[in-house]
């Protein structure tokens, strides 16, 4: 009989991130589905408030590891504290939200447990099939696997987040002694653009994607790459939106031509950077076939403003292709949204 | 005392992204249709893994590079010939599929088997390098596998910038959620790093290298063991295509105005 493990991470305010509830939500389904119990293991400084908030998620066994040591993403630690729990709860299979701490951290444990683990899993049924995109999101694959204990990594975006009634909950602490070698790195702490000039928002509606054609010459026979960045950085900020690229586009930034400085490898969608999941996407000067367009594989609804009427990047993959100057266009919308 | 590191590099190839891919039932479980004709390219991740090793390697004196690569050995020898014209490195290689479909945990057995194999390696020297995720699989585990197996606890994924610190110390920014980094400092090599992009330009071709690596790899190539990865334990139901087609609504002859006005309205839905 299998025996179903939730396994997450508390954020630095001590409570669950969403994409860990969605996990949630995959865990609680799954065990109604194949009818396994489920436990809940945490990993954090103090998880009492995050085991509170899901307390009625049907699960029969809460335990944790806690402390300091545990406080923040560090490959050692947390894959020592998150053996320690499979252990404890016998778990055949392990489901855990895809964010980075536990992507790092949990392929070393289904290895030394002589388990497996697949990541991006995008579906999963009660015969325990998943569904998880190979090459890229050029392709989709429906697999199960027999060996166990078998570690599930759920993508962001895919599952609800997990709802209910927050009740006290009696958390069982799971000790967890940390060698000296498991401290050899330490937490510094974080990195970020000012906040208002951070240009990539997971939870946006609107994922606005700028392709190269931005700091291309236009209609003058001269690139107006300044203007293109204020118009990009002001549509986003009036549109709430978060700021894609194409690789092409930021690969500018090493190759010493003029950039559009709000763009990093960090806004690079596509086959060597991200698939972000948002409700719409907006592509602006964007070309190419299939490759590159799998940066908005994710995206729901997508609208694009280019000059060519057959663009591979959006002919068959957007719902409306907007055959227009995107300076023009950008400027106009800018200046309907407002302030 | 020995100075600089022993960087070890993961690294191999997979189908150059523009080609048009599509996949078929292989007596071994799924593959990509031909295969072994698709134009492959180095890893784009573990490429640049490579060349932010050379970068460091070149501020570390006596350090070496070792790239160890996993694949059909006809083809890792059409990829070395433009690979090693970038930066030197000497090739392991191991002769075996290269498939997104093999299972990352027997690829990584295979990997930290050849890198174990490597003679007059330091350990107390090593830095792992390899790509966060490949262009194939793109399950993002098997570095921390290979880490694993070699005793590494200290492990990095998705790392855009690696320093190495007056006191020898290593500080590492990693890519986490919401575009932000998280920094930390490991207090020295070994370590496992699974880089992102780096901040790394691609090295322009020098057939100077080109030739003194080609000296090392050849013979290496003829020499490389068998590693017949698979995937055991697996079962595929279905490997498919994404199926989706939406129907295009086309807008020409809008002014800038209407269009504006679509989006805006379309943005407040």
């Amino acid at each position: 009989m299998e025996k179903i493990l939730f396994l997450a991470c508390t954020q630095e305010d001590g409570v669950l991130p969403k994409a860990a509830l969605e996990t949630l939500t995959a865990a609680a389904d799954l065990a109604a589905a194949v009818q396994a119990p489920l436990a809940v293991g945490l990993i954090g400084e103090n998880v009492q408030a995050a085991a509170d908030a899901i307390a009625a998620c049907g699960a029969q066994e809460f335990c944790a590891v806690t402390g300091e040591d545990f406080a923040s993403s560090r490959y050692a630690s947390d894959a020592a504290a998150a053996e320690a729990l499979v252990r404890k709860t016998s778990a055949t299979l392990v489901l855990a939200p895809a964010l980075s701490r536990l992507a790092k951290a949990l392929p070393g444990v289904a290895l030394r447990l002589d388990g497996r683990i697949e990541t991006h899993v995008c579906a999963v049924d009660g015969a325990l099939n998943i569904q998880r995109w190979y090459y890229r999101q050029r392709m989709i694959a429906t697999l199960t696997r027999s060996q166990r204990p078998w570690f599930l990594l759920i993508d962001p975006g895919v599952f609800k987040p997990w709802e209910g009634q927050a009740a006290s909950v009696m958390v069982e602490p799971v000790a967890v002694t940390l060698p000296e070698s498991a401290r050899r790195t330490r937490f510094v702490g974080f990195e970020a653009p000012p906040a208002d000039a951070q240009t990539i928002r997971p939870e946006a509606e609107l994922l606005f994607v700028a392709g190269a054609g931005w700091t291309k010459k236009q209609a003058d026979g001269q690139p107006h790459v300044k203007v293109a960045e204020k118009l990009i950085h002001d549509f986003i900020t009036k549109a709430k939106a978060s700021l894609g690229s194409s690789k092409s586009l930021v690969d500018q930034t090493s190759e010493g031509g003029e950039v559009i400085s709000l763009l990093s490898h960090l806004n690079q969608v596509g086959q060597t950077g991200a698939t972000p999941r948002h409700p719409k996407g907006l592509a602006t000067c964007c070309h190419g076939e299939e490759p590159h367009t799998v940066g908005w594989r994710f995206i729901n609804k997508r609208r694009a403003v280019n000059l060519d009427a057959n663009c591979g990047w959006a002919i068959g993959k957007a719902d409306v292709l907007y055959v227009a100057d995107a300076f023009q266009v950008v400027a106009k919308v800018n200046e309907l949204l407002g302030d | 005392m020995s100075t600089g590191f022993h960087i070890v590099v993961c690294g191999s190839l997979v189908p150059d992204p523009l080609q048009t891919l599509a996949p078929v039932q292989g007596p071994a479980g799924p593959a990509l249709k031909n295969e072994l004709m698709l134009p492959a390219v180095l890893d784009p991740f573990a490429a640049h893994s490579l060349y932010e090793a050379a970068n460091l390697a070149k501020k570390a004196p006596g350090s070496k590079i070792w790239l160890v690569s996993l694949g059909n050995k006809a083809k890792l020898q059409q990829l070395m010939m433009t690979v090693a014209q970038k930066v030197p490195f000497e090739l392991v290689p191991l002769d075996g599929p290269a498939s997104g479909f093999t299972d990352s945990f027997e690829v990584a057995a295979a990997l930290a088997g050849a890198i174990d194999k490597i003679p007059n390696l330091d350990r107390s020297r090593l830095l792992l390098f390899g790509g966060c995720a490949s262009a194939s699989r793109d399950a993002g585990v098997t570095m921390q596998m290979v880490g694993e197996r070699l005793g590494i606890l200290d492990q990095f994924l998705a790392v855009d910038e690696l320093k190495v610190e007056e006191n020898g110390s290593l500080r590492f920014l990693e890519r986490i959620e919401g575009g932000r980094y998280q920094v930390s400092v490991c207090s020295g090599p070994p370590a496992m790093v699974a880089w992102a992009t780096g901040n790394l330009p691609e090295p322009p071709n020098n057939p100077q290298i080109g030739m003194q690596n080609m000296r090392a790899i050849m013979p290496a190539l003829q020499k490389a063991q068998p590693a017949p990865v698979a995937t055991s334990g697996i079962t595929f139901a279905s490997v498919t295509l994404p199926a989706q087609q939406r129907q295009t609504r086309i807008v020409k002859d809008a002014s800038v105005e209407e269009i504006a006005k679509e989006i805006v309205a379309w943005i407040k839905e």
